[in-house]
């Protein structure tokens, strides 16, 4: 039988039912470059390539995907109780209304309608920009992508976070910044730690470009900025006159204690880049989030974009647009709050339950991580090689800094597994430390301390320090 | 030829062995051979019983794939399969099995202790650690028994940094051991077939010389291919490397990792599946050999096929 397309190549294979002789569309790999040509191309590569990292840490998160594994390493909503009908009601009312707009090109800005939502979005924390202040973008993270587009330059200062979130590092080091960063305690960023570290840039001459914050349950530490310290920060940027670029993904994620104000709120929006998504309230699918920026920082990042992609997806805009014209995403959250509050209750109880009493770790009031740092003999990334032996996986503390710090904590996920899943996760997490917090004290002679209290601890303090008994 | 690829597994050095494998299915392509690919899990044995290749092209790294797991089954099915027999893998990726067999050739490998968690555990070998630490001195290295690249590898500078030296290797292994701190260059001696190739040399660029993650962050380490050597050294590397390979009964290829000191080489370590991707070790000294990616896997596939160099201890 003849081969379609005359055995062209691997893009004009077509998948023919009932023709067995037709080659099974194989992905064909291209051709990989052999050593010489390798060599080639490293003569061609930018220099910004040679500092993306890549790391023994890297290899064993490859891992952790293996279906077997419980895995608390991923950092996913749930989108699994988003109806399936209203999604096929939503996407069916824009073929039939607007199919050949919902098919093109759109505003590199993004469309007014999807501006709209966006403002509901920041009206719900108290926000009230100006429209044309908004930028689209393909997720949140291209808005971080964007704005060191617009404002990094290769040996820039950008402070960030300690720990920061991990997704930001491999921005700011493509952008070949000098990436600093700020302790954080249990009232997030230390801005006594960041007035003396701007001064000592000061008389090094160096001006940082922009303050990288996640104020609101930081992604990994899960920390909050406390109402004192954002009034402080933004007082500082304006002072300054250098940036503060805050990343608000969970803001809407609360599940217990007062809501604070954002600092874009606090600022005003003059010294405060603002970057939102929909991927958290919503479905990270869609890949759309947004950056607030003052009108001549906006004018720079809109051309950025418009090299970058020239426009964010126009049907998912048009999707979320469907979607909050139902009036109904913010039940949604809340749906999403309860179940998330659950989730994070059964992992806060289970970490009680089966975690020495050597460790420590955050108790947040939203977002969807919790951090966990354990005694400092213990490095994460190694307990991790040992974790996956018993089918369980974390993030390892090392990713979330940039001068190898972290190497006693852990980042646990828990928006995306069931309490089930949660309470075992910990459970196996729980049994390796013990096993390593008992070699240690064979090895060093120290006696081990005593297990955790049977009665439930207070649940009031934001750090659950260690308490020998 | 029929040509089945293995490659992945769950070791922890998986994502390596797909790109191992990924960059040698693309040279048997071009090579002209038929082939096929096995992410091995459990239904491996069901599926080269399927194919029944005319030999299995083994790209796999760490426990499971290297230690002769698989070179068992592929011997217990009749497939040739590449690279050294399941006893040789066994031996290589047990650095204690490995060293024994060094040290009885009379080969020089740095002084050692082994222990596993039972010892410790149990029998209060901790007591013991003092004098160990004596003879052997400080730094000290503690690697897991078995593992891959520098997974658990810890240096100790002093007796306190040993116990947590010690947990991180027990993270990888139920076995470590304790060993010598040799100063010296870094090299590693590819062998293909019974022929060395040029020496590779690792030399670190910048951070701390007792980092071992330093070693495998692109950038931070320089490979250097043919190393500079005068003939005595080139000859003394060379024939320490022949001499290990054979007295671990490998075949087919392997690499010696060793260190060149003021007094000669010694020893470290043979994998018996060096990694196989467009960064790895052996591929570049068989380029610095004048062998393309595709003349070494060829080569490769003939000495799995006729093995004209096995050598048995």
């Amino acid at each position: 039988m003849p081969k379609p397309n005359g055995g062209g190549g691997p893009a004009s294979i077509r998948h023919t039912s009932g023709m067995s002789e037709v080659p099974e569309p194989t992905h064909r790999r291209r051709s990989h470059a052999g050593t010489r040509d390798l060599e080639r191309y490293a003569g061609l590569f930018a220099e910004r390539t040679t500092v993306m990292r890549s790391s023994a840490m890297r290899d064993l998160m490859a891992i952790t995907a293996r279906p077997e594994v419980i895995s608390l390493a991923g950092g996913l909503p749930d989108t699994s109780t988003f109806p399936p009908k209203s999604f096929a009601a939503q996407m069916t009312r824009i073929a039939q209304k607007s199919a050949a707009k919902a098919l093109q090109y759109g505003p590199t800005e993004g469309f007014e309608e999807t501006k709209d939502c966006i403002l509901e979005v920041m009206g719900a924390e108290g926000m009230l920009p100006d429209p044309d202040d908004i930028i689209v973008t393909t997720g949140g993270q291209q808005a971080i992508d964007l704005v060191c587009k617009t404002l990094v330059d290769p040996g820039d200062v950008v402070i960030c976070e300690a720990p920061t979130y991990p997704g930001a590092v491999p921005v700011f080091c493509s952008y070949q910044a000098d990436v600093i960063q700020v302790e954080c305690d249990e009232d997030g960023m230390n801005i006594d730690v960041l007035e003396r570290l701007l001064g000592e840039l000061r008389e090094e001459g160096r001006r940082p470009k922009f303050i990288y914050s996640v104020p609101s349950f930081q992604n990994p530490a899960e920390v909050t900025m406390s109402l004192e310290r954002r009034r402080r920060l933004v007082e500082l940027a304006r002072r300054e006159e250098i940036l503060v670029v805050e990343d608000n993904p969970y803001g809407l994620l609360r599940y217990s204690g007062e809501p604070m104000p954002p600092l874009y709120q606090l600022d005003g929006g003059d010294f405060v880049i603002y970057i939102g998504t929909f991927s958290k309230i919503l479905s990270p699918g869609i890949r759309l989030g947004w950056a607030v920026a003052p009108p001549p920082v906006m004018e720079k990042i809109v051309l950025g974009k418009q090299a970058a992609d020239l426009c964010t997806s126009t049907l998912t805009q048009y999707f979320v647009r469907e979607y909050f014209a139902e009036r109904r995403w913010q039940h949604y959250v809340n749906d999403l709050v309860e179940i998330y509050r659950r989730r994070r209750d059964t992992m806060l109880e289970a970490l009680r339950n089966h975690f020495p009493a050597e460790a420590t770790w955050t108790e947040p009031e939203g977002g969807i991580f919790i951090w966990a740092t354990l005694p400092d003999y213990i490095d994460t990334t190694d307990l991790l090689a040992r974790a996956l032996r018993s089918d369980v996986a974390f993030v390892p503390g090392q990713g979330a800094y940039v001068d190898g710090r972290g190497r006693h904590s852990m980042r646990l996920n828990f928006s995306g597994v069931t309490e089930d899943e949660i309470r075992e996760g910990v459970r196996r997490i729980g049994a390796v430390i013990a096993e390593q917090v008992e070699l240690y004290g064979t090895l060093t002679g120290e006696q081990r301390q005593p297990e955790p209290a049977e009665e439930p601890q207070p649940n009031v303090l934001p750090f659950r320090k260690a308490e020998g008994g | 030829m029929k040509v089945t690829v293995l490659k992945g597994g769950r070791s922890l050095e998986r994502g390596v062995s797909l790109r191992s494998g990924a960059r040698v299915g693309d040279a048997l392509e071009r090579l002209g051979h038929e082939v096929a690919a096995i992410d091995v899990g459990p239904d491996l044995v069901k599926r080269l019983n399927e194919d029944r290749p005319d030999v299995a092209f083994v790209a796999m790294h760490g426990v499971g794939g290297e230690d002769g797991t698989v070179q068992e089954l592929l011997e217990i099915l009749d497939i040739p399969f590449t690279g050294p027999g399941a006893a040789a893998c066994a031996r290589c990726m047990d650095k204690v099995q490995a060293k024994d067999a060094i040290d009885e050739a009379g080969l020089p490998t740095p002084d050692w202790f082994a222990f596993n968690q039972t010892a410790f555990r149990e029998f209060g070998a901790a007591d013991a650690l003092g004098r160990l630490e004596e003879t052997l001195g400080f730094p000290l290295v503690v690697k897991p028994s078995r593992g891959g690249s520098s997974l658990g590898v810890r240096f100790a500078r002093s007796a306190a940094e040993v116990p947590q030296a010690l947990v991180s290797a027990f993270s990888y292994d139920d076995r470590i051991l304790l060993e010598r701190f040799v100063d010296g260059r870094e090299l590693a001696v590819s062998i293909l077939g019974d022929e060395p190739l040029p020496v590779v040399e690792a030399i670190l660029l910048e951070g701390d010389r007792y980092d071992f993650e330093a070693r495998y962050e692109i950038g931070r380490t320089r490979f250097v291919c043919p190393a500079e050597m005068n003939d005595e050294e080139q000859r003394a590397v060379t024939e320490a490397a022949l001499a290990t390979y054979r007295a671990l009964g490998c075949t087919g290829f392997a690499r010696i990792d060793l260190i060149l000191a003021a007094d000669g080489p010694w020893l470290l370590e043979a994998n018996a599946i060096p990694g196989l991707t467009d960064t790895s070790l052996l591929p570049q000294a068989a380029e610095a050999a004048g062998l393309s990616f595709e003349d070494l896997v060829e080569r490769i596939l003939d000495l799995a096929l006729s093995p004209q160099g096995a050598l048995q201890p």
